[in-house]
């Protein structure tokens, strides 16, 4: 059900990409005060979005979820929490990398942009623990809603934090003062948010696909499982 | 200094030779890949990123032959289950 359009899609995704690494190394220009680092920004700050971004929608489907009461929107608020948290994972290592080749240091600790993520990204790491403590399937989806639907909320206080930051050292990127991106770097970053955006949601599908045919194969196990009459179950139990 | 300025004249060459370059023409006439330091950063962050990706798979590839062997396992009990229920029909009806 969930692997269909899964094969344009993963085509279009790695088109997506290998055209944003090609504008990232052989289009854009160099910037001028960072030179070659600038080009983690491209790799970076897409992903940074497309992880808020993520984390937010995996609070929709919450909604959803509490709203009709279909566990499959909670496996997709579920399947999209995970998949940023993966996402945010690449964007702290990233950006410390960034860091570190522009300022000395891996990680600073007044740089509200950084913290502000890293404190979303946390909060998102407790969401595993929180829901698997629960046995209860039914309350389990529930109260991993709650958290989703809470945690996905406060996901734009991180955005306005930032921008209410006045900070000098971590320079409005689409500022509209001071010129903002150059058209070609514009363009450029734009393709790779597309390429990121597609990569998350082709994984994103790619996983509730592989979760849609372990479920379909464990009820198939419970079905060829129940005892004949007079007869025990021949079925192997489930490999965990 | 030295690489930086080899670099640019390997660009510079480039430029109208990608053709006969061939791969390393094409890389040369990048609009910067220096071998210094930045390099070095840039590098690591699209590997780590590649590398994330790659365990990703990895891990999502393992899961899915977990599902096929299952899946064959409970293919094959259904069929034998199938033939022992036909026997019994063939032997009830005889």
């Amino acid at each position: 059900m969930y692997g269909k359009g899964l094969r344009p899609l993963s085509i279009a995704t790695v088109a997506a990409l290998v055209a944003a690494l090609s504008l990232v190394f052989f289009y854009a220009p160099l910037d001028a005060d960072q030179g070659f680092i600038q080009k983690i920004f491209y790799l970076h700050v897409p992903l940074a979005i497309t992880a808020l971004v993520g984390f937010v929608v995996g609070g929709v489907f919450a909604i959803a979820h509490l709203r009709s009461g279909n566990s499959k929107w909670d496996a997709y608020s579920y399947v999209s929490i995970h998949m940023s948290v993966i996402f945010g994972v690449a964007v702290l290592v990233t950006g410390s990398i960034w860091a570190k080749a522009s300022w000395g240091h891996w990680w600073v600790w007044d740089e509200p942009t950084l913290v502000s993520f890293l404190i979303v990204f946390l909060m998102y790491a407790t969401y595993y623990p929180f829901r698997y403590a629960i046995e209860d399937r039914e309350r389990q989806g529930r109260y991993a809603s709650v958290f989703a639907i809470v945690a996905g909320a406060f996901v734009p206080l991180n955005f306005m934090a930032v921008r209410m930051a006045q900070s000098l050292v971590h320079p409005r990127t689409f500022g509209t003062a001071n010129g903002g991106l150059p058209g070609s770097m514009m363009l450029t970053f734009l393709v790779c948010l597309l390429a990121i955006g597609l990569l998350w949601v082709t994984l994103v599908k790619f996983e509730l696909t592989a979760k849609s045919a372990s479920g379909q194969v464990k009820r198939l196990r419970r079905a060829l499982d129940a005892p004949a009459p007079g007869g025990r179950s021949r079925v192997a139990p489930e490999v965990s | 200094m030295r690489r930086e300025r080899a670099y640019l004249i390997l660009r510079d060459q480039s430029m109208g030779e990608v053709h006969s370059f061939g791969v390393l023409g094409l890389l040369a006439a990048a609009p910067a890949l220096p071998l210094d330091e930045a390099g070095k950063y840039v590098a690591g962050a699209y590997i780590v990123f590649l590398a994330l990706i790659v365990i990703y798979v990895a891990i999502m590839a393992t899961k899915l032959q977990r599902i096929e062997r299952e899946l064959r396992e409970l293919a094959g009990f259904a069929e034998q289950r199938n033939g022992e229920a036909d026997r019994e029909r063939e032997e009830v009806s005889a």
